[in-house]
C-alpha cells in the first residue's frame, strides 16, 4: 500500500507490515515461538522451586517417621524382691540405693528365660550378646518405674524395652547385614535372634511417646534420645519472646506511627529498625554472648538468655508488621475520637490499639514462627550443650536452667556420628513443623476472623 | 442508529471503508459497556469519537486493536472488519493487527529508554528494517512527523522521560508512527497536555490524515470539531449518532446530541 | 527472697496502690467523679505506675550491677599482680564460682546453717570429697585461700541480695506513700499519667537504638582487644586459616572472604534466575487463581526453618552431588561442598527474590506496558524490553539484599559447606565461611583473652560491615526506584 496523497511531512508507507491478518507471518511464527519460550522458563522456574520444596519436604517425612516408632522388646519380667529390694522393707530410699547393673541383670536374665519358655534356641550366642540386645536405656527406666510404685517388687510384669540402636536400625531398613559386617555394636547372631525374636512376637515397632517427652541420650543411646528437654527450652522461649516483643513492639509502634515528632531522633530509630531487620542473625547471637552472658552474668543455655536474643532479633520484623495494622486504622477513627474531646493517648488506647490488635496479633504469631527455628544464634549461647535435665518449672526459676531448643537439637543431632541420630534430627523437624503450621495456621484463622476492610 | 457510510460530504464520499464494525457488545464482568454499535470507519480521515465519561467511547477504540485482550474480564462480541478481514477471528494474532493499528494513549507512557530507541522499539520487534541506516531513517522520519525531530534530534540517547509532557505525548505518536500503522487509534492524547502542546498535537493529527485513518476519543467538543471530518456521539453504551462532524455539531438529529453539544449533559 | 517472688511483692503493692488511689481520689470529693480533674482510673494509675516501675527498674539495674563490684571486690583480694593479668583474674574467678555452688549444695544438702558454713575450713577437711558427694566435681584439692574467697564471694551475695530486697521494696513504698499522698481533687492525674506512658513508648522505641548500640560495642570492644595481641594486617590479610590451641595460629580473613563470597556466587546463579522467572510468571502470566495458589506455596519455602536447609543439604544434596557428579568428573568426594552450600542457599532465597520482584514488577505502571502492547510487542517483548529495564533498579536492590543473607547465612553452611578453610577454584572442594568460623569458635569452652577466640569477634565485626554496607546500598537504590514512580 502506498500513499497518494503526499504531504510534506507524509511518510510513504514503504516498510510497514502487509498481507492478511488471517496469515502468520514467519517473523510472527518466531516471535510467538519465543514468547512460549519466555512463557515456559517461567513454569519451569515455579517448577523448579516447587519441586525441590516438595523433595525436601519428602525427605524429611520419609527419614523422620520412623523416629517415632521405636523396636520394643516385650517380655514377662519378675520384679525380684531379692534384686531390687534387698532389705524387703519396700523402702523407696533403701531401695535407691540399687544401681540400674542389677535392673540390667533382672531385665536380661528374664529375656533369656522367655527366650527358652518360648523355645526359641539360642545358638552359638553368649548370654552377654542376647542381652546386649537390650538398650542400655532400659534398666534406668525399669528402675524409676519400679521406684516409683514399689508395690511392684515381687510381681511379674510386662516390660516394654527398647532394644538397641542397630536392632533398631535393622528393622526399619537403614542397616543391613553388608552394612553391618564391620560394626562392632552388633553381631551377625544377633540380627538372626531379631528376626526370630520378630517371628515370635517379642519384638515389635511401638510407637513411641518418649521421642518427643524425654531428653537427651548420649551417642551410644541413640534409641532412648528424645526432644523433651529441647520441647520445653522452646516452649518457654517462646513465651518469654512473646512477653517481651508484644508489649515493646506494640509501645514502639505506637511511638513512631502516632506521637513522634519529625526530628533527629525518630530518624535515628527508623533507620536503626530498617537495619536491624537485615542484620545476620549470627550477628545477635554474637551480642547475647558479649552483653547477656559475659557481661551481665545470666547462665548460658538458659532459655531467658535465648528469648532476649530472639527479641532483640524479632523486633525490628514485628515493629515493621505491627507499624503496618496501626497505619491501616483510618484517620477518621482518630478524627473522631479526638473530636469528642478524647487526648491523644485515649484516642490510641482506646480506639486505634484495639481495632488494630488482629493485625498485630497476627503480625507477632508469624515473627514467633520465624524466630522459632532460628538456631545460630541459640549456638552461640550454649544451647548446643548436651543437657539430660528437664529445667524446672518456669515459677521455679527454670527460665535460668539449661535447656536446648528444637532447632538446635536438630542440629546438634545431625552431627553425631551415629546414623541413628539422623533419623532423630529428621523427626525433630517434624516436630518443630508441626509446631510451625499449628502457629501459621491460627494467624491466618486470626486474620480471616477479625479481617475488616475500611 | 445513524449509519452513514455513503455520507454527502465531499471530502470523505471517495474514501473507502477501513474499518466495518457491526452489532459489538462489550461486557466488563457484569456491566454491558457497549452495545449494538455499528460504524464505518473511512480510511484517510480523522474519526471522533465524543461523548459524557463512562459513555463506552474508550472502550469501543480498544476494541479496534484488541486491547481488551490484555483485560482478563472484558468479553467482547460482534464483528469488526479490517479492510475485510475479521479482526476477532481465531488466526488472527492481536500482535500482528496492533502493528497495523497502532494506539497512542491518554497520558504520555515513554519506555523509560531513550528516545532514539522509543521510536525504534516497534519496527525492531516487528523487524521492519535490515540495516541500522534503514532504522536511522525511520526514526528520523517519524520524529519528523510527530514534528519532534528539530527539538530532540541533538539528544536522541537521551532518556525519554526526561521530556516535557507534550514532548513526551509527541514522542509516544512518533512511537507509533515508526510501525507505519494503517489506523492510529488515540485515546484522548491531549487530555495531560497544556493548549500550546495540545494545539501542536491536533496539527499533526491533520498532517497524520494524509497517510492513516486516525480514530480519536476526545472529551473536548471543540477538539472534535476541529481535527475531524467524521464524529461519533456515545451515550451509556450506545452509539447515539454518527455523521460528518459539521452535521453533528451544527445539525445535530438525535436530542440527546443535541443536549451534550449544547452542554446540558456530559 | 527470690526476684520472682519480690516481683510478685511490688507487682501486688501496686495493684493495691491503683484501688487505694481510685478511692482516695473519690473520697477526696465525697463520691462526686465530676469535681475531679480526671478520671478516677487516672488517679490509680499514678499510683500503680510510681510504685512498680522504679523499683521494678532499680531491681533491674541492681542484678546487672551486683554480680560486677562483687567481682571486682573479689578480684581486688587476689592481690595487684593476679588483677593485672585477666587471664589468671578469669581463671580464680572460676575456680571461687564453681567452689561457691558446690558450698551451696552442699548446704543444701547437709542442711548446714551459714555460721557452720562460715567455720568451714578447707585445710582442716576434704572439701573436694564432700563437693563431689554432692555433685559438683573439682578439678584439684581447694586452695585454703580461693576457698575463704569463696566464702566470701558467697557472703557477699548474700548481703547483696538482701540489700537488694529492701532497698527494692523501700522504693515501692516510697513511690506507693508518695503517689497516694499526691492524690487532691486538682491533681491532674490524667496529665501525669500520660506523661508517665509516653516515656514508656519512647524508650521502647529506643530499644532499637539500644540493640544497635550493644551490637555495635560488643563486637567493636572485643575486636579491639584481638587486635591488640593480633595484628590487624595479619587478620586481614593472611592467606592461612590455621587455629591452634596452644597459640602460633594463623588467623587470616582471605580463606574464609573467599568461601563466603564463592558460596554466595552460586547461591545467586541458583536464585536469581529462578526468582525473577517465578516472579514474572506470578506477576505477568499467572491468572489470578494460579497466582493466589502458587505464590503462597512459593513463600512456604520462606517459612522454613534454616536448620532444616542444613539437614537437606548435609543428608540429601550432599552425597547427591558426590554420588553423581563430583565423584564421576573426578572433582573429589567431599559431600560437604561450596556447591552444597550454594545450591541450598540459592533455593532457601527463590521465594525472598521472587517476591520482592514481584512486588516490583507489580510497581512498573501498567500505562508502559499498554504502550508496548499497543505497538504490536508480544507479552515477552513487553517483559523483556519495558517492564524488566523499567524495574531494574529494583531488582537490583532485591538482588543486592539477598546476597547480604547468604553472606549472612550460618546454619546451612554450617552443615553443608565443610570446615577447611582454603582458597580453591573446585567448586566441589569442601571450604568454608565467616560464619562457620564464628560458630566454631565461640562453641565450646571459651577463653575471652585468646585470640583463637576473639578472632570471632573481628569476623562478626566484618560481617556486619560488609552485610550493613550491602543492606544501605540496596535499601537507597529501592528507595530512589520507588520514587521514580510515585
Amino acid at each position: 500500500m502506498t500513499d497518494i496523497s503526499p504531504t510534506p511531512a507524509a511518510m510513504p508507507r514503504t516498510h510497514g507490515l502487509s498481507g492478511s491478518l488471517l496469515t502468520e507471518s514467519p517473523l510472527m511464527k518466531s516471535r510467538n515461538a519465543a514468547e512460549a519460550r519466555f512463557r515456559s522458563y517461567g513454569i519451569a522456574a515455579i517448577v523448579v522451586a516447587l519441586l525441590t520444596l516438595a523433595i525436601m519436604l519428602f525427605t524429611i517425612l520419609r527419614d523422620g517417621t520412623s523416629a517415632f516408632f521405636q523396636a520394643t522388646l516385650s517380655y514377662p519380667v519378675l520384679i525380684d524382691g531379692a534384686i531390687v529390694d534387698k532389705g524387703g522393707k519396700a523402702d523407696p530410699a533403701e531401695m535407691a540405693k540399687v544401681t540400674t547393673i542389677s535392673y540390667a541383670r533382672l531385665l536380661g536374665d528374664s529375656l533369656i528365660k522367655h527366650l527358652a519358655d518360648k523355645g526359641i534356641a539360642v545358638e552359638g550366642m553368649t548370654p552377654k550378646e542376647v542381652t546386649d540386645m537390650i538398650s542400655k536405656d532400659a534398666p534406668a527406666r525399669l528402675r524409676d518405674q519400679v521406684l516409683a510404685d514399689p508395690s511392684l517388687v515381687g510381681k511379674t510384669i510386662n516390660v516394654n524395652a527398647f532394644v538397641g540402636g542397630r536392632i533398631d536400625g535393622y528393622m526399619k531398613g537403614r542397616l543391613t547385614r553388608e552394612s553391618s559386617a564391620n560394626d562392632s555394636n552388633v553381631t551377625p547372631r544377633q540380627l538372626d535372634m531379631a528376626d526370630k525374636m520378630i517371628e515370635a512376637g517379642i519384638l515389635r515397632s511401638k510407637f513411641n511417646w518418649s521421642f518427643v517427652t524425654a531428653p537427651d541420650a548420649s551417642d551410644l543411646r541413640p534409641e532412648a534420645a528424645g526432644l523433651g528437654v529441647a520441647l520445653i527450652g522452646t516452649l518457654y522461649m517462646m513465651f518469654l519472646v512473646l512477653i517481651f516483643t508484644l508489649p515493646i513492639g506494640v509501645a514502639a509502634s505506637i511511638y513512631l506511627e502516632e506521637f513522634a515528632p519529625k526530628n533527629w531522633f525518630t530518624d535515628l530509630i527508623e533507620v536503626n529498625i530498617s537495619n536491624l531487620a537485615a542484620v545476620p542473625s549470627i550477628v545477635f547471637g554474637i551480642l547475647g554472648l558479649a552483653i547477656f552472658i559475659n557481661f551481665a552474668g545470666l547462665p548460658a543455655s538458659a532459655p531467658l538468655v535465648g528469648a532476649l536474643v530472639i527479641t532483640l532479633m524479632t523486633l525490628p520484623t514485628i515493629i515493621i508488621a505491627t507499624r503496618a495494622s496501626i497505619r491501616a486504622v483510618p484517620p477518621s477513627i482518630r478524627d473522631a475520637a479526638l473530636g469528642v474531646g478524647a487526648s491523644k493517648m485515649q484516642t490510641v488506647f482506646h480506639h486505634v490499639l484495639p481495632l488494630a490488635m488482629p493485625g498485630i496479633l497476627t503480625g507477632t504469631i508469624l515473627g514467633l514462627a520465624s524466630a522459632i527455628g532460628e538456631t545460630g544464634p541459640l549456638l552461640l549461647i550454649g544451647m548446643v550443650a548436651f543437657v539430660t535435665n528437664y529445667p524446672a518449672g518456669p515459677l521455679d526459676g527454670g527460665f535460668l536452667d539449661p535447656a536446648s531448643a528444637l532447632p538446635v537439637q536438630v542440629y546438634s543431632w545431625a552431627s553425631r556420628s551415629d546414623p541413628a541420630f539422623i533419623e532423630r534430627s529428621s523427626g525433630a523437624i517434624i516436630v518443630l513443623l508441626i509446631l510451625l503450621v499449628i502457629m501459621n495456621v491460627s494467624a491466618i484463622l486470626l486474620r480471616r476472623r477479625f479481617e475488616r476492610r475500611w | 442508529m445513524y449509519d452513514t457510510p455513503n455520507s454527502t460530504e465531499a471530502s470523505v464520499s471517495q474514501t473507502h471503508i477501513k474499518i466495518a464494525a457491526r452489532g459489538v457488545q462489550v461486557h466488563y464482568g457484569e456491566k454491558h459497556a457497549l452495545k449494538d454499535v455499528d460504524v464505518d470507519i473511512l480510511d484517510k480521515t480523522v474519526t471522533a469519537f465524543i461523548g459524557p465519561s463512562g459513555c463506552g467511547k474508550s472502550t469501543f477504540l480498544r476494541c479496534l486493536n484488541r486491547m481488551n485482550d490484555t483485560v482478563s474480564v472484558a468479553r467482547v462480541s460482534g464483528e469488526i472488519l479490517l479492510d475485510g478481514e475479521d479482526i476477532y477471528d481465531k488466526r488472527v494474532d492481536p500482535v500482528q493487527l496492533r502493528a497495523k493499528v497502532g494506539m497512542v494513549f491518554q497520558k504520555p507512557n515513554p519506555f523509560p529508554k531513550s528516545i532514539y530507541d522509543n521510536v525504534a522499539y516497534g519496527p525492531r520487534i516487528h523487524g521492519l528494517t535490515k540495516s541500522k541506516a534503514e532504522l536511522d531513517e525511520i526514526v528520523e522520519t517519524s520524529l519528523k512527523k510527530a514534528a519532534l525531530w528539530n527539538e530532540v534530534k541533538d539528544r536522541l540517547q537521551e532518556t525519554g522521560t526526561g521530556l516535557s509532557g507534550g514532548q513526551q505525548q509527541r514522542l509516544c505518536i512518533a512511537r507509533a508512527v515508526a510501525t507505519a500503522p494503517e489506523v492510529l487509534l488515540m485515546d484522548e492524547p491531549c487530555s495531560a497536555l497544556d493548549p500550546i502542546a495540545t494545539a501542536q498535537v491536533e496539527e499533526l493529527i491533520d498532517e497524520l490524515r494524509s497517510t492513516f485513518s486516525v480514530v480519536i476519543v476526545t472529551h473536548s467538543m471543540q477538539q472534535a470539531a476541529r481535527v475531524s471530518q467524521k464524529t461519533a456521539f456515545f451515550h451509556l453504551g450506545n452509539l447515539v449518532e454518527y455523521d460528518a462532524t459539521q452535521t453533528i455539531f451544527t445539525n445535530p438529529k438525535d436530542p440527546r446530541t443535541e443536549s451534550y453539544i449544547t452542554g446540558r449533559i456530559g | 527472697m527470690s526476684v520472682g517472688i519480690l516481683s510478685l511483692i511490688i507487682l501486688a503493692l501496686a495493684v493495691a496502690g491503683f484501688f487505694l488511689g481510685r478511692s482516695r481520689a473519690l473520697q477526696s470529693v465525697q463520691g462526686d467523679p465530676r469535681k475531679l480533674h480526671s478520671l478516677p482510673v487516672y488517679y490509680g494509675q499514678t499510683v500503680f505506675l510510681f510504685t512498680a516501675v522504679p523499683a521494678l527498674l532499680l531491681m533491674a539495674a541492681w542484678l546487672v550491677v551486683q554480680p560486677l563490684v562483687i567481682d571486682a571486690r573479689i578480684v581486688g583480694q587476689l592481690g595487684p599482680e593476679v588483677a593485672a593479668d585477666p587471664s589468671a583474674a578469669t581463671l580464680a574467678m572460676e575456680d571461687v564460682q564453681r567452689i561457691a555452688s558446690g558450698l551451696d549444695a552442699l548446704q543444701a544438702a547437709a542442711g548446714l546453717s551459714n555460721d557452720e558454713m562460715r567455720k568451714m575450713r578447707a585445710d582442716l577437711s576434704d572439701i573436694r570429697g564432700r563437693m563431689a558427694d554432692v555433685g559438683v566435681a573439682l578439678g584439684a584439692e581447694v586452695n585454703p585461700k580461693i576457698f575463704e574467697m569463696a566464702k566470701d564471694f558467697r557472703d557477699m551475695q548474700r548481703g547483696g541480695a538482701l540489700m537488694m530486697t529492701l532497698a527494692v521494696l523501700l522504693a515501692a513504698v516510697a513511690g506507693f506513700v508518695w503517689s497516694v499522698l499526691r492524690i487532691k481533687a486538682d491533681f491532674r492525674a490524667r496529665n501525669v499519667s500520660e506523661t508517665f506512658v509516653r516515656w514508656v513508648l519512647i524508650v521502647s522505641a529506643g530499644v532499637a537504638i539500644l540493640t544497635t548500640v550493644g551490637i555495635v560495642m560488643s563486637l567493636a570492644t572485643e575486636t579491639i582487644r584481638f587486635f591488640s595481641i593480633y595484628p590487624a594486617s595479619e587478620f586481614f590479610f593472611g592467606l592461612t586459616w590455621n587455629p591452634q590451641f596452644r597459640g602460633g595460629s594463623d588467623l587470616g580473613l582471605i580463606p574464609l572472604l573467599w568461601g563466603t563470597m564463592y558460596i554466595t556466587l552460586v547461591s545467586m546463579i541458583v536464585a536469581v534466575p529462578i526468582g525473577i522467572f517465578a516472579a514474572i510468571y506470578t506477576a505477568e502470566y499467572a491468572t489470578p487463581r494460579v497466582r493466589s495458589v502458587v505464590k503462597p506455596l512459593i513463600e512456604v519455602i520462606a517459612g522454613i526453618p534454616t536448620v532444616v536447609f542444613g539437614l537437606f543439604a548435609l543428608v540429601t544434596v550432599g552425597p547427591f552431588l558426590r554420588d553423581y557428579f563430583a565423584q564421576p568428573l573426578g572433582l573429589g568426594n567431599s559431600g560437604s561442598s561450596v556447591m552444597t552450600a550454594g545450591l541450598v542457599i540459592g533455593i532457601l532465597n527463590i521465594p525472598f527474590i521472587s517476591s520482592l520482584a514481584d512486588d516490583i514488577i507489580n510497581a512498573v505502571p501498567q500505562s508502559m506496558r499498554d504502550g508496548s502492547y499497543g505497538l504490536g510487542a508480544t507479552k515477552s517483548e513487553t517483559i523483556r524490553k519495558v517492564v524488566l529495564p523499567a524495574a531494574l533498579p529494583g531488582i537490583v536492590g532485591a538482588i543486592l539484599l539477598a546476597a547480604s543473607r547468604a553472606i549472612g547465612e550460618t546454619m546451612i553452611v554450617t552443615m553443608g559447606a565443610g570446615a577447611s578453610a582454603k582458597l580453591d577454584l573446585n567448586p566441589f572442594e569442601a571450604m568454608t565461611t565467616i560464619t562457620v568460623k564464628i560458630v566454631g569458635q565461640l562453641t565450646g569452652d571459651l577463653t575471652f583473652d585468646s585470640p583463637e577466640t576473639l578472632v570471632a569477634f573481628a569476623l562478626g565485626s566484618t560481617l556486619f560491615v560488609i552485610t550493613l554496607a550491602l543492606n544501605i546500598f540496596a535499601l537507597w537504590i529501592v528507595r530512589k526506584y520507588r520514587e521514580q514512580y510515585e
